[in-house]
């Protein structure tokens, strides 16, 4: 495929308005020594047809439309066809971040909605563009924390997701945050452990639901944390926050979470949407892009892109991150997504899981082929013992067109024989006893 | 007639469309037995009522096309951003991220049942290595600065594996704001060394700033002026002679392909803007993905997980001495997937006449403008130009922000402005390969067009736009009262009103 | 051009000594440069700031600028109206656009190797 316009005899012209002889010429600075010299060894292009089939063929590869109990971070549920509708035109797809505001109305507006949206689910006051992920937002809420508290130490849950804590101590390799784990019991937080480690802290990070989509108690941990004079990270499910409280009610000061599950496919888990609000006197310390509304020259309604002296662009090494993107097609999904369902409609979607996954669980325990591995109440997702070899499980039923949970042992050697199932709204009653039918009967 | 209905609601929210009862998604009936979510959940259960929209399909569908009339991007007209390589964002791409085979699969699905993806990621990382000329490669950067910052704490890693704690990095005076920010994010200090009179490395400067306390100097070349620092090779020896690594911004790769990789330059990393280079959307903020390409020496520190192929099987591995995850899963996959398309698609004999093309519609504006504009580095540049339109200000009390506001009336995107930092009144202009010659001509017009009304007319410029759904707006007061986000009128609020 | 009755320093700040407290704040050309001020960070009643070392930072809608103390000693007041309105300092730079006092510990030596009014302009249009 050629994206080339430009002719040969318009080439030449060029060239002669430049006034060098060759294209060659313009690579003149080049020292010899650094030089390729030798054609670039990848195959020739393709034609559109042929590069299409190539990649339904790659595509075909993998095995895709299984019933899915897989969660895990990354979850299967309905995207409205208004979605991608709404969220793939053109218009904003191939429109650079919006630092022309007068031209860049859309991308701004979609996003001051998006913000919107992720106040009033999370309760607080400002929220940004967006950062890469979950995982990535948590790490940047911790660094946050770091510099309006001027600790080093950050607390962060044993139970929140091994990946996310990995990715915290990835950023905190640079020496500007020492991160500190707490124990878990009963799947949950061991809350009366934290007291002492809080102390002195920059955060306290925790998740609800957390990793084995246990519900935590949320309001005693962020009181843990400021009575240590710590911020309370909470990270969240948004689509959970349906039926749940918003963090901000109850005293979280930094809200995270990963927004794929607004309307975003699974796609082998990226990109994700780093959600991330926090309470307005933190402002200034947020990491990442904020709109804002405000007024024209003749005093029209827009919106900009502000509080910008925060970032890398004008700050450079003391901003307050190097972040210069936001996943913005992500965020404008998640904005329609949310628009689409509605207050009513997420907290039916988030009803509908929370009872599927408690149909699902209790269905699991009568088989007799796993036991509880927690007592605490759960959300859309819940972590069973398997009485068995997990991998093996697993294969029978991938065989029978099943995804039968995350293996949690293959992502933190501490979970042997620990299986997370995760249950949406997409799921039927149908397939759900059939797949118990599968597993009662391995 | 579609301009005069997207322009006439402007401002108006989503939140501020449709009627209370108005649904545009239900979700099914409920076929298990329901679940009290205050049963379930005690304390944490909603109690703040939740204020999302209410609308129907039809006016979500009308209001986002209204937002997207109001949005220009690289289908809509010329954008020729520096730095950034706006080119076409080719639609198959778009097509292939979408692929239920790629779309639909699950991060923790067996690896065997996602051999295709990760045979597309395998092959991704090859092609990434012969253009850089470095043989390991991660995929997981989630952009360019995450790039950076997988590169800087990976030569970070390498330098305490051998016991040498290091604590200084450099960084030319031209450099992205993104380099100093990543520096210090990993815990280093930010030396700069200035640019000498012909827009490269001050070597002398260079030797003075070297020590054993460097870890690092982070460079983009063709640097930010465009321009092709033609001691990149002594630059490269000198860092190494000191014990340091050299890290390479790919921000501007879009010059070079098919004549010099970094790796032949003498750097050790190197993060690829797939966005930029391989024609990946910006999506107005991202996503984008921001691979890392290193030395065999550096290899065994790359973020955690690789993609290995053993006989004719795909597996994600973990490098031994992995400085670990940088984000959750594997990588931005979808962006992968259009990045994978157009490198197939335009093959390795097409990327070679991507960068020629590239660096002759930069010179050939560059040509058409430097008489009227100030050219500060007059030599033949990459892919990319610096102007100056410090005598314009000089003369009319033009600025380069006037110059960028009057662009978009003739319809153009504006180029970067006040970037680098060295040029005063910078305008930093890049065309990219996938103009033609109509639209460089039409730009380089509308250029002179503007210089012409700066000095017959400066209040014109002072006041443009003219044209667009709004004019200049109100930034300094969009920072001292920070309306982030939209809200609820309270009762109380109600009555006041 | 620059009150005469004032000192000023190379970061573009101006003093006025009145007893043994300093009155500080940024030049009619440093407003100037800077643009619109939409955000100044100032230290507390009670912290000390040194003489050529930042004591805040003020922000234009795209820039940050750090603020030195041409002085030494301790914070005895800040101006708390350029919170609310912080583009006070482009409008009256001199008078209501102050934005700390310090009390110096030795009034006669404090202004030592500062520049008188004519001085700075001669510095300025050097600089410029």
């Amino acid at each position: 495929m050629r994206f080339v316009p430009v002719t040969c005899e318009q080439r030449e012209r060029m060239l002669a308005s430049i006034g060098v002889p060759s294209v060659d010429a313009l690579f003149a600075p080049i020292p010899d020594e650094a030089r390729l010299g030798r054609p670039i060894a990848l195959p020739d292009g393709l034609s559109e047809v042929e590069l299409a089939a190539e990649l339904e063929a790659l595509a075909a590869q993998d095995v895709s439309g299984l019933v899915s109990f897989a969660g895990g971070g990354c979850y299967d549920h309905y995207v409205p066809a208004i979605v991608d509708a709404g969220g793939s035109k053109p218009a904003f797809c191939t429109a650079y971040p919006p630092y022309q505001p007068e031209v860049s109305q859309g991308t701004l507006q979609a996003i001051y909605e998006y913000q919107s949206m992720v106040c009033a689910l999370t309760g607080m006051d400002v929220a940004n563009a967006s950062v890469y992920d979950g995982a990535t937002a948590l790490a940047e809420a911790a660094l946050m924390a770091a510099r309006v508290t001027r600790r080093e130490r950050v607390v962060v849950s044993g139970a929140v997701h091994p990946e996310w804590r990995e990715v915290l101590r990835t950023y905190a390799r640079g020496g500007t945050i020492e991160v500190v784990e707490m124990p878990v019991f009963d799947g949950v937080t061991d809350l009366d452990a934290l007291g002492g480690l809080a102390e002195g802290a920059a955060a306290v990070i925790v998740a609800s639901p957390n990793f084995f989509g246990c519900i935590e108690d949320v309001r005693a941990a962020c009181a843990c944390a400021h009575d240590a004079g710590a911020l309370a990270v909470v990270a969240v499910n948004p689509i959970m926050l349906g039926v749940m409280e918003g963090p901000g009610a109850l005293g979280a000061d930094i809200v995270v979470g990963e927004g794929q599950p607004l309307g975003n496919p699974v796609s082998f888990g990226g990109p994700g949407l780093g959600i991330f609000a926090a309470r307005e006197q933190f402002l200034r310390q947020m990491p990442g892009r904020i709109v804002g509304r405000t007024v024209d020259v003749d005093g029209r309604p827009g919106f900009v892109l502000t509080m910008q002296t925060r970032e890398q662009h004008i700050r450079r090494e003391k901003a307050t991150s190097n972040i210069c993107s936001n996943h913005s097609l992500n965020a404008l999904a998640a904005a329609v997504y949310l628009a689409a369902v509605g207050s009513r409609g997420l907290a039916g979607i988030a009803r509908a899981c929370l009872a599927k996954a408690r149909y699902l669980h209790d269905a699991l325990l009568q088989t007799g082929r796993f036991e509880p591995f927690s007592s605490a109440p759960f959300a859309h997702e819940f972590a069973l013992r398997y009485l068995g070899d997990v991998a093996s499980m697993q294969a029978a039923l991938l065989k029978r067109g099943y995804l039968a949970g995350v293996d949690a042992g293959r992502i933190d050697d501490g979970l042997a024989r620990v299986v997370i199932f995760a249950v949406t709204e997409k799921r039927t009653k149908a397939q759900i006893d059939a797949f118990v039918e599968e597993v009662a009967s391995l | 007639m579609s301009e005069v209905a997207a322009r006439r609601d402007l401002g108006r929210l989503i939140f501020e469309t449709g009627a209370p009862e108005s649904a545009c998604v239900e979700p099914p009936e409920l076929d298990v037995p329901d679940v009290d979510p205050a049963s379930a959940f005690g304390d944490a259960v909603r109690q703040s009522p939740l204020m999302l929209p209410h609308v129907t399909e039809g006016e979500i569908a009308r209001h986002y096309e209204r937002l997207a009339r109001l949005n220009f991007g690289v289908d809509t007209g010329f954008y020729p951003l520096g730095s950034c390589t706006m080119k076409h964002n080719p639609k198959i791409a778009e097509r292939a991220c979408r692929l239920d085979g790629f779309a639909g699969i699950h991060p923790y699905q067996p690896e065997e049942t996602v051999q295709g993806a990760l045979r597309l990621m395998h092959g991704l990382q090859e092609a990434l290595a012969e253009l850089s000329g470095l043989p390991a490669v991660t995929l997981q950067p989630a952009a360019g600065a995450h790039g950076e910052l997988a590169g800087l704490l990976v030569i970070r890693a390498y330098h305490e594996s051998r016991g040498d704690a290091r604590r200084r990095v450099l960084i030319p005076d031209s450099a992205h704001g993104t380099n100093p920010a990543t520096v210090a994010m990993c815990g280093y200090e930010v030396t700069q060394v200035p640019s000498d009179e012909r827009g490269g490395v001050d070597v002398a400067a260079l030797r003075d700033a070297l020590g054993p306390d460097v870890a690092a100097i982070m460079l983009t070349n063709p640097n930010t002026l465009g321009l092709f620092d033609e001691n990149v090779m002594e630059v490269t020896r000198l860092v190494h002679e000191a014990g340091a690594l050299a890290y390479y911004d790919g921000a501007n790769l879009n010059a070079i392909m098919g004549k010099v990789r970094p790796g032949d330059m003498g750097f050790d990393a190197v993060h690829i803007n797939l966005h930029k280079t391989f024609g990946t959307p910006h999506g107005g903020g991202g996503p984008g993905a921001g691979p890392v390409c290193v030395t065999q020496a550096l290899a065994e520190f790359l973020p955690d997980p690789v993609v290995a192929k053993e006989g004719d099987r795909f597996s994600f591995v973990r490098p031994a001495r992995s400085i670990g995850r940088l984000r959750s899963f594997s990588g931005n996959f979808g962006v992968l997937v259009r990045a994978y398309a157009y490198i197939r698609g335009v093959g390795g004999d097409g990327l070679a006449e991507v960068s020629e093309q590239a660096v002759l519609s930069a010179n050939y504006l560059m040509a058409r403008l430097k008489g009227v504009y100030d050219l500060p580095y007059d030599r033949s540049c990459m892919h990319e130009f610096v102007l100056s339109a410090a005598r314009l200000r000089r003369a009319h009390g033009v600025r380069t922000l006037d110059i960028a506001k009057r662009l978009l009336d003739f319809g153009v995107h504006p180029p970067t402005v006040y970037f680098p930092l060295i040029v005063d009144e910078a305008l930093m202009i890049e065309p990219t390969e996938t103009e033609s010659l109509e639209t460089l001509d039409a730009f380089a017009d509308a250029m002179l067009a503007i210089a012409r009304e700066a000095e017959r007319d400066p209040e014109l410029l002072h006041g443009a736009p003219y044209t667009t759904p709004v004019r200049r707006l109100d930034e300094a007061r969009a920072v001292k009262e920070p309306d982030l986000a939209w809200r609820p009128r309270t009762p109380d609020a109600h009555e006041e009103a | 051009m620059y009150p005469s009755d004032l000192k000023y320093d190379r970061e573009h700040e101006w003093v006025r000594l009145d007893g043994d407290v300093a009155t500080i704040g940024i030049t009619d050309y440093a407003q100037d440069q800077l643009g619109e001020v939409v955000y100044v960070d100032l230290p507390s009643v009670g912290d000390e700031v040194s003489a050529g070392e930042s004591f805040g930072e003020i922000e234009s809608v795209k820039s940050v600028s750090e603020l030195f103390s041409p002085v030494s000693g301790e914070v005895v007041e800040v101006n708390a109206a350029l919170a609310d309105a912080p583009e006070t300092v482009n409008a009256s730079p001199y008078e209501d656009g102050w934005m700390i006092k310090v009390r110096v510990a030795d009034p006669a030596t404090a202004l030592d190797g500062l520049m008188s009014a004519e001085e700075y302009e001669a510095f300025v249009s050097e600089e410029a």
